[in-house]
């Protein structure tokens, strides 16, 4: 849509109308999402169906489900594959995985999990590393289709080549084709790894607190919040993380601008591994 | 707006152009720069400090949510698109390439010039691509300035040209010559 100035702040007044209408009609809850990006995806929605404004997408989604659809679609970005940024994953191997290794049992959350992607991958890394079956590994999206896809496991073939590079890149200890099974056009990963795996809807927007974890991985998901809701989610991991429980982040995103950061310490700059610090509990003092 | 700002693109030939429009600003520019360089999505994140060698001001890759601020350089990390929030913050994203670019120079422009509206200078280098067209035409639809590098000085002319059909410019310069200009706007500007 061409904007001139006077334009600009009419277009965020029904931009803010048509988030609020999606969050009365669903509860899913964009308010907070970053601005820029929400008004190029709705724009994207708006021109594709030939509608002249954002108002007009509001009469739309209120009377046509599957165009609601089709906007809420628009408002997940779900690209993700296995093993991205390998070097990342060869940090988690080498830094993350030997404090996980003093525990009995560990929890770890992908948030923001898309299909799934990553949760395979984090899998395969602690079979490998003798960890798996003292794992649960929980992965948690808005967007239920993306869900059954990551329970499924089931991914195009074009794709396992770029996942087998990252693997190796990534360190991996044995070969990638042994996680999967090879169909037509499409692998299986293996039902070993899936056992240890719960996937469940869960926004980050609205919803709580997620257990008691070690690890949460959120790569690439806080980049489309606006800053207050960064906060309020990063809040949620703090409270979400055991003490000592580690924090991934993606490569481009960093708790330098938030609030919570001194909760925090650095373990790796570059990958954006960040640790829980132990936190002293200050009510008991003075107690008997 | 307390500050204005400077959006510039380049693609192929970019590395050498964007370097001497740099290389022209003096140590206290008071407006933020913000530069989409087409790179690799493989590309490590040593662009910042290829342009750091040739620039006076602090140059260095935006991160998410960071506060855009005057006097600095941000360059958008490769494989992200670079926006611009109404609260002055960089945001990433990795949606969907744009012009089979990502980062997109129409992406940067077009949310940067929704923020600092005729604050907003345009810059277009060398690039074999019409990336940056559309982004150039809406800093000026907002009020903003729009400059080109001349066709015949650039490494590959498609992208200046592309720039040049698509608005109307104020200024057609050598990158040097651009770096001057630029280095002679005002703080507000």
């Amino acid at each position: 849509m061409s904007t001139d100035p006077a334009d600009v702040e009419n277009q965020r007044l029904e931009i803010r109308l048509l988030l609020e209408a999606i969050y009365q009609r669903s509860g899913y809850d964009f308010r907070g999402y970053a601005s820029a990006h929400i008004k190029r995806r709705l724009d994207h929605v708006r021109a594709r169906n030939r509608l002249a404004s954002f108002c007009d997408m509001i009469h739309r989604l209120i009377y046509d489900p599957p165009f609601f659809d089709e906007v809420l679609a628009a408002l997940s970005i779900n690209v993700t594959e296995m093993f991205r940024d390998p070097h990342f994953y060869r940090a988690v191997r080498e830094t993350v995985v030997p404090h996980l290794k003093t525990y009995p049992f560990i929890k770890v959350w992908h948030a923001g999990c898309a299909a799934g992607q990553e949760v395979y991958s984090m899998a395969i890394l602690l079979k490998e590393e003798g960890m798996l079956s003292r794992a649960q590994i929980y992965g948690t999206d808005i967007n239920p289709p993306v869900l059954e896809t990551a329970r499924r496991g089931i991914y195009p073939l074009e794709a396992v080549r770029q996942y087998t590079t990252n693997y190796q890149k990534a360190g991996g200890t044995a070969s990638f084709a042994d996680y999967y099974t090879a169909g037509y056009d499409s692998v299986a990963l293996s039902a070993d790894l899936k056992k240890t795996m719960l996937f469940s809807p869960h926004n980050l927007v609205t919803d709580g607190i997620f257990g008691e974890m070690h690890m949460i991985f959120c790569r690439n998901v806080l980049i489309y919040f606006g800053d207050d809701l960064q906060e309020k989610v990063i809040k949620l991991f703090l409270d979400s993380l055991c003490n000592g429980g580690f924090l991934c982040l993606g490569s481009k995103e960093s708790l330098r601008f938030s609030a919570h950061a001194d909760a925090f310490e650095v373990v790796d700059a570059r990958e954006k591994i960040y640790r829980k610090r132990h936190v002293r509990a200050l009510g008991m003092q003075g107690e008997p | 707006m307390r500050f204005g700002a400077v959006a510039i693109g380049a693609s192929a030939g970019g590395l050498e152009a964007v370097g001497t429009v740099l290389a022209a600003l003096p140590a206290d520019f008071p407006l933020a720069i913000m530069v989409v360089q087409h790179i690799a999505p493989t590309a490590d994140d040593t662009l910042a400090q290829r342009f750091q060698r040739r620039c006076r001001l602090p140059v260095r890759e935006a991160e998410d949510k960071e506060p855009i601020l005057p006097g600095v350089v941000f360059v958008a990390p490769a494989d992200f698109h670079l926006m611009v929030e109404p609260e002055l913050r960089f945001s990433l994203s990795r949606e969907e390439r744009v012009n089979y670019s990502r980062p997109s120079i129409d992406v940067l422009m077009e949310t940067a010039a929704e923020v600092f509206c005729s604050a907003l200078t345009g810059v277009i280098l060398t690039g074999a691509s019409a990336d940056g067209a559309a982004g150039l035409a809406a800093i000026k639809r907002m009020g903003g300035r729009a400059m080109v590098q001349a066709p015949e000085t650039a490494e590959i002319d498609i992208m200046p040209k592309a720039a040049l059909a698509a608005c109307a410019v104020d200024a057609v310069l050598p990158p040097a010559d651009i770096g001057a200009a630029l280095a002679a706007l005002a703080p507000g500007a």
